[in-house]
């Protein structure tokens, strides 16, 4: 069952009523161009990212907002489906609680508005249709550093419109994903990695220290890395310069300082850093929720352990039943039949009406039409 | 702007043998080449990056050249890391062979003004060489120069073979903005900034040609193991 309202392709439309810290428009990456200079950037979790994708019904290259903290504040100017993820934060839909990980519908003119993250870093609003700014070599992704994609390669600013792109296939909503593969934010993380490729730089106590020590997130970390304070780690030679190569997500230098930076998405494609180990990719999305303060611990797993890693969680994600979780019941209302049904989910209450999943609250109900 | 890629300390590692296969994490590996900033080495590494291409390996996404290493990256859903060791080991096997019959290399030349507006730092680098500024511009124009591979920003080429005479320590104080297009030497560095940004090279001039385009699907007019040729034009025409 679909409203017609929601797969119409005229204008579709998000303003920007606040922006809050700083919210990007992300989505996987820019590939392909790392020879020429350019970052890949892209979602920091995105695995959160993919979720919310998932939960609207858009492709995994769909563009969403990455918003750094909360704060953001959003009008819709048509129906339109979305979906939270990521980081915890209270978030209301025209004063109305919505949970993290529910598909919701929102009728035209309805605002969505963030407060600050209580947990994490970022969280993720998936749009059907996705955020359709220009691609630019492949990707919508914002790139800071180098001024590229999203709007103008900047964050999102009051008055901003974005436009929504059309929805392919039927509408997706009342999606909800009971087991939240995003990441959990957490005050301690220990991060699997696997040694290399310059590992060899260091001294073997050097590598024990790594392995065997807390570090701590500073402030001085971005999407670029995240910089890293704890003990010194020693290389063999007192040196930490090497011939600059290309270095990958999750790619953790050690600089002069002898304190790990662990590179992110928005990092330079080269580093002229001796790297003593690299992330196991799925480890990056929790690193993208690293706020400072929070304790890394390392631990050396193989490749080929951190690649079945990877299978494990493919085949996790893809089990995963993101179907209606609401009972709805058939009822004859001035002699048409509408399908209702309302259910608990995590800290608020969602109601179906005739397939659309709307929040409601114990004595308001949203839809206003 | 980037430090010069330095070379490894004399004694600081034990002797290693190249190549070197070594994994990046689990969806990349990096082949090393050697551990120095050599011609012939960057010469292999884009002869190399040219053989994986066409092999058509399904997992590989994408190759990264550098100085002296090549990072191929890929998906860890299509091919395992051991297997696709073994592919590549198959493939650098034989590099010697196709680096002794690879073709020509790609010559892109830029039109440069040099000195005043354009250039501001010529008359310093000339003073700091003990030369005029045409001598400046004659040596500087006159060599083509290597591309070891672009990084730090979107089309930033890192030369090689600027002449040590107008070799030249960068400013004090760096520029807060420096025109997209400025040609500048650091040390015994010289470079193009492909756009606006801060920057502490002595600037000698600047070309109007348009070096990176994002709009463009093939967005960098200069592209990593092709050669640079300075040309000195009277103005940007």
């Amino acid at each position: 069952m679909s409203d017609p309202a929601i797969t119409e392709s005229a204008s579709r439309k998000i303003r920007v009523i606040q922006p809050g810290p700083m919210t990007l428009i992300q989505d996987r990456g820019r590939t392909g161009f790392q020879q020429l200079g350019v970052s890949v950037s892209g979602a920091v979790d995105v695995d959160s990212l993919d979720l919310g994708n998932r939960l609207v019904g858009n492709n995994l290259d769909s563009a969403a907002l990455e918003i750094m903290l909360g704060g953001l504040e959003i009008e819709f100017s048509h129906d339109a489906i979305f979906a939270i993820t990521g980081a915890e934060l209270v978030a209301t839909l025209e004063g109305v609680p919505v949970s993290p990980g529910v598909s919701y519908t929102a009728h035209a003119g309805s605002h969505l508005a963030f407060g600050m993250v209580s947990n994490g870093l970022r969280a993720y609003v998936a749009i059907a249709g996705g955020v359709d700014v220009p691609e630019l070599l492949g990707s919508r992704s914002t790139h800071l550093a180098s001024e590229i994609g999203g709007i103008n390669g900047r964050s999102l600013v009051e008055g901003d419109v974005l436009t929504i792109g059309d929805i392919l296939g039927a509408p997706v909503t009342g999606r909800v994903s009971e087991t939240d593969e995003s990441a959990a934010p957490s005050a301690e993380l220990n991060i699997r990695v696997v040694l290399g490729p310059q590992d060899d730089e260091f001294s073997q106590s050097g590598i024990d220290t790594f392995l065997s020590s807390t570090f701590t997130v500073t402030d001085q970390s971005n999407r670029q890395g995240l910089r890293l304070d704890g003990p010194q780690i020693e290389s063999k030679s007192g040196r930490y310069d090497i011939v600059s190569d290309a270095v990958v997500n999750g790619s953790i230098q050690i600089p002069g300082d002898g304190k790990p930076i662990i590179l992110l998405a928005d990092r330079q494609t080269t580093g002229g850093y001796a790297k003593i180990a690299t992330v196991a990719s799925v480890d990056l999305p929790e690193l993208g929720q690293a706020s400072p303060g929070t304790a890394i611990i390392f631990t050396a797993i193989s490749v080929a352990d951190a690649q079945q890693l990877l299978v494990d969680r493919f085949e996790r994600v893809n089990a995963i039943d993101l179907e209606k979780s609401v009972d709805s019941i058939s009822v004859q209302v001035d002699g048409e039949e509408i399908s209702v049904g309302v259910a608990e989910n995590a800290n608020s209450q969602i109601a179906e009406i005739n397939g659309n999943i709307y929040p409601i609250s114990v004595d308001e109900y949203t839809p206003a039409d | 702007m980037p430090a010069s890629g330095v070379a490894v300390g004399e004694g600081s590692v034990a002797p290693r043998t190249y190549p070197r296969i070594l994994a990046a994490g689990d969806s990349a590996i990096v082949i090393e080449l050697g551990s120095e900033i050599d011609p012939a080495i960057n010469s292999q590494v884009f002869v190399l990056a040219k053989l994986i291409q066409a092999a058509e390996m399904p997992a590989v996404v994408e190759l990264v050249p550098t100085y002296r290493s090549l990072l191929v990256s890929y998906d860890p859903l299509v091919s395992k890391h051991d297997d696709l060791v073994d592919q590549l080991a198959v493939i650098i096997d034989r590099l010697e062979a196709a680096v002794e019959s690879a073709s020509g290399v790609r010559i892109i030349e830029l039109p440069v003004v040099y000195g005043g507006e354009d250039g501001p730092d010529l008359d310093s680098v000339a003073d700091n060489a003990g030369l005029t500024t045409q001598q400046v511009i004659d040596i500087h124009a006159g060599v083509d120069y290597r591309v070891y591979m672009i990084g730090f920003a979107p089309g930033f080429p890192y030369l090689g073979g600027l002449d040590e005479r107008i070799a030249t320590p960068r400013l004090k104080t760096p520029r807060i903005s420096v025109p997209a297009g400025s040609v500048g030497i650091a040390e015994s560095q010289t470079g193009v900034y492909p756009n606006a940004s801060p920057g502490g090279w002595q600037l000698i001039g600047r070309t109007a040609a348009k070096l990176f385009d994002v709009a463009n699907d093939a967005p960098s007019l200069i592209t990593p193991g092709s050669k640079v040729r300075f040309v000195p034009v009277k103005s940007h025409e």
